[in-house]
């Protein structure tokens, strides 16, 4: 175990700005301070900083050294890996560039990102080939068709700690191997491309953006656990999507690197595209499977799992489109190189889609275990119209929601699960003071009532009361003992539901009586609504202080339920009152408030 | 997953018959073929009404009963023919938090229909879907492909107007 | 492609062509973001004015390209002009119109639309 990995890049920009002469003095100079043994030195792709080099990264940190010069290389080992202490004035500074003009790469918004997955999405064309060969693309298959046997293949996924990132965070290489195991006449790749959680747009940036990375990364796999055919699984709703990766199959197919004897090495192999019909449960992997073979969408029970017995009975190997994004790179740099970034059990980076109220929205690539308040602050921009920051919410409908006290926690699998929530597909989605939170419980039930398969009881019935007592709290009809039983309800759905969606169906709930508490207990004890979303809950009121008697809210409101004399204070008639907001919308003095 | 009953008789046409015989022809020896083939008849039809699902029945000697529910299990597949503008309002969180759910109201009130229904004139129909990925101009709705983001329920009636 | 020669020989051909090996980069390249969120926003009008406009000026060493989502989807449109030797310029919540502006100084006279950067609209 290294304590410290140093990123030289090989990117050919970096190459020719000196960086061999770089690598050869770091080695040099690391023997001679006798830490060879505790630091790691590793060449590296290209970091898309190509004016700045060479570039020197060092973990953990990570810290950028640009425009490193051999003579700066006793410095950086001395002061930095020997004492610890940053060499100041050798970090790239993203300050001001070419006649003033911040380039985009050095707003906030970028700086503290890191893209493997999503390293050519706004750069190349994804309708030519030839710009995602340029990149490197296929350079992996290629590499791996040609030097490695597929145990080696595999070996190097698992070294790198790579997890699969379609949320419940299995590692990758582990999955390859039991799907090698078995043998079989036939096999399966899969790519889960159902991105179904409301609020995630990570795999289809990717698919949109990058379709060739995905076609290559399910190649290698397919020459890793032996099989000849692949089949992507996406959603109907991403009509872009589905449009690039047919261009980009026929044109793998046209350069010979999709189909028969790939690389003049005897390896067939080819890939369909399936489309999805509208149901969350075929994110599900057997579900997903079963939907393949053109049945109702529903899971089915593992064991067998889909390493034994998979598609058509076959075994089958199935990842997610972002898990796949970060193969080619893993081939091409080391698992060395992609287990130095993250955190002891998280790996490497995970793409986020930020969302809600937050000021940039959009999407963004963070390596493990960077915090949520540096991605909401600082990538995000914090929360606009200087609102106070309340939840984020993780996972979709099978995470949870993550309060300001765990506004430090560095994101990575464990820690997301021991708050209650979880990685999940990658959706983040930002609350401020004006969202309540019971609402937001309903919500994601109310997703998950509609999206249940139905095929077991604790799901379909279950999340369907779940759904029942949440709409009571927030129409001001709940008690106490409906909080017990929401909690006894949840913990007996995730104890018997069949598949992942029923299983972490109540975490929404579970995780916002969790943190949240005191917000339930206002609908049920003192029936208010803290955040003024439960309309049963709220009450308009004038203040008798502020209200000048203009009469405009009672001529506007559509109930005549205000009443008063001119130029004296308005009363509204609770009995009356429909709650439409009108007057608060007319009122020009502030007058009226809701409570 | 609710299906409501189609009460719009069925005037599929003779070249209509023909061509989802033609892909079913294309289709049926092709693994898993019955989903592509329902998505294709969806397409040549505009809906899956009960006579579609038994052509497909019959040629692929599947049972109808296997196909109605499949056609059920998918929120993508309709019972019901759609309206002439389809409105489709996001109701993922992103666009949820941000008030879609104001527009659907709006919407509902305006066009004075509920969701996964047509109106009478054959003109608007209205549903809800899950994240379209536009998440960066919550609220939003679409319409025949069009999308309109970061919308107030005061923009509706106006964005209506277009499609008189 | 039958073998790892092969794919290299397009590789280095193609990294001067999208600017990635500088030295060779002799063109300018502007890229529009089109995926779904850059076309929500009106990215389609965005790359046809341009394309049509480059054609019309006879810029022939410019090449117009789509690309996936730069990631700023409230911004979008989004264009980026890269020009050989020079930082890559992001202009942001482009128009038709705003882009023929961005032909006739940026691309024409080189001339950089300061108002229209990322950087002057966002800061």
């Amino acid at each position: 175990m290294y304590r410290s990995h140093v990123l030289v890049c090989g990117g050919s920009g970096c190459t020719s700005a000196g960086a061999p002469k770089i690598l050869e003095v770091l080695n040099k100079e690391i023997a001679k301070a006798g830490i060879k043994n505790e630091v790691s030195v590793v060449e590296t792709g290209c970091h898309g900083l190509c004016d700045y080099g060479p570039i020197v990264v060092v973990y953990p940190g990570p810290t950028f050294y640009s425009k490193v010069r051999p003579e700066d290389i006793p410095e950086i080992v001395n002061e930095h890996l020997v004492n610890g202490q940053v060499v100041s004035r050798l970090v790239h500074n993203a300050e001001i560039t070419d006649e003033g003009i911040k380039s985009i790469n050095e707003t906030d918004f970028y700086k503290k990102q890191y893209r493997i997955a999503l390293r050519n999405c706004g750069i190349i064309n994804p309708e030519n080939i030839e710009e995602y060969i340029a990149t490197g693309g296929y350079e992996a298959l290629g590499r791996v068709l040609t030097q490695y046997t597929p145990e080696q293949v595999i070996q190097i996924i698992i070294d790198s700690g790579l997890r699969g990132r379609g949320g419940g965070g299995f590692p990758t290489g582990i999955k390859w191997k039991l799907a090698r195991a078995n043998d079989a006449d036939q096999k399966y790749v899969c790519c889960n491309a159902d991105e179904g959680d409301p609020g995630a747009f990570m795999d289809r940036s990717v698919l949109e953006g990058d379709p060739h990375v995905v076609l290559e990364a399910m190649t290698i796999a397919g020459y890793a656990i032996g099989a000849s055919q692949g089949y992507i699984y996406i959603r109907a709703e991403y009509p872009l999507a589905i449009e690039r990766l047919n261009k980009a199959i026929a044109q793998a197919r046209e350069y010979g690197l999709l189909g028969k004897d790939i690389f003049g090495t005897g390896f067939n192999f080819d890939i369909e595209l399936r489309l999805g019909a509208g149901a969350f449960v075929c994110g599900e992997e057997t579900a997903l499977m079963t939907s393949i073979e053109g049945n109702r969408g529903e899971p089915r029970p593992r064991p067998p799992f889909p390493a034994q017995k998979g598609l058509f009975q076959k075994p089958t190997l199935l990842n997610n489109v972002e898990t796949y994004a970060n193969i080619p790179q893993i081939i091409l740099n080391g698992p060395e190189w992609f287990s130095s970034m993250g955190t002891e059990k998280s790996k490497g980076t995970k793409v986020f889609a930020l969302g809600g109220k937050i000021r940039n929205t959009g999407l963004v690539e963070i390596p493990m275990g960077t915090t949520l308040r540096e991605v909401v602050e600082d990538i995000g921009g914090g929360i606009p119209n200087n609102k106070k920051f309340k939840a984020a919410q993780t996972g979709g409908p099978s995470g949870g929601c993550i309060p300001a006290s765990k506004y430090d926690i560095p994101i990575d699998y464990d820690n997301l699960v021991g708050i209650g929530s979880m990685m999940g597909s990658g959706g983040l989605i930002v609350m401020d003071e004006d969202n309540c939170m019971v609402d937001i419980a309903k919500f994601f039930l109310e997703f998950t009532v509609d999206e249940s398969c139905g095929k077991c009881t604790p799901c379909r019935v279950g999340t369907k009361r779940l759904y029942e007592i949440l709409d009571k709290i927030t129409k001001g009809n709940g008690t106490m003992e409906d909080l017990d039983k929401l909690e006894e309800l949840c913990v007996y759905i995730k104890e018997n539901a069949l598949c992942g969606l029923g299983q972490s169906a109540p975490n929404p709930v579970l995780s916002t009586l969790r943190y949240f508490r005191d917000e339930y207990i206002a609908h049920v004890k003192d029936k208010k609504c803290p955040a003024a979303v439960c309309k049963a809950l709220l009450s308009y009121v004038i203040d008798p202080n502020a209200c000048r008697g203009c009469t405009l809210c009672a001529r506007s409101c559509p109930n005549n339920a205000i009443s008063g004399k001119v130029k004296e204070a308005h009363v509204i008639d609770q009995d009356k009152c429909v709650k439409c907001g009108v007057c608060k919308e007319k009122c020009r003095f502030g007058a009226i408030l809701i409570r | 997953m609710g299906v409501k009953h189609c009460t719009v008789p069925f005037a599929g046409t003779k070249e209509q018959h023909e061509k989802l015989l033609a892909v079913i022809a294309e289709l049926k020896d092709q693994k898993g073929a019955l989903m592509p083939i329902m998505q294709k008849a969806q397409e040549i039809y505009g809906y899956l009404p009960i006579e579609v699902q038994s052509i497909i029945s019959n040629e692929l000697n599947v049972p109808l009963e296997k196909i109605y529910g499949i056609a059920t299990f998918y929120s993508q597949f309709a019972l019901n023919p759609k309206g002439k503008y389809q409105i489709s309002v996001c109701l993922g969180t992103a666009c949820y938090v941000k008030g879609s759910g104001d527009i659907l109201l709006k919407l509902k009130e305006l066009l004075n229909i509920s969701d996964g229904e047509c109106t009478p004139d054959g003109k608007f129909s209205l549903d809800c879907c899950r994240c379209v990925g536009a998440c960066g101009l919550a609220p939003v709705m679409m319409i025949n492909g069009d999308v309109y983001g970061k919308i107030t329920p005061d923009d509706v009636e106006e964005i209506l107007a277009k499609y008189e | 492609m039958k073998s790892l020669e092969e794919l290299r020989e397009i590789r280095e051909r193609m990294r001067a062509e999208i600017g990635l090996d500088k030295d060779r980069f002799n063109k300018t390249r502007v890229v529009v973001g089109m995926a779904t969120c850059g076309l929500a926003s009106g990215a389609k009008p965005v790359f046809d004015a341009l394309s049509n406009m480059v054609n019309e000026k006879g810029l022939t060493n410019v090449s117009v390209v789509p690309t996936g989502c730069i990631g700023l989807c409230q911004y979008e449109p989004i264009v980026e002009v890269i020009e050989p030797g020079k930082d890559k310029v992001t202009y942001i919540k482009m128009t038709p119109e705003k882009v023929l502006e961005i032909v006739d100084q940026h691309l024409v006279r080189g001339n950089i639309v300061r108002k229209y950067t990322i950087s002057e609209m966002v800061g």
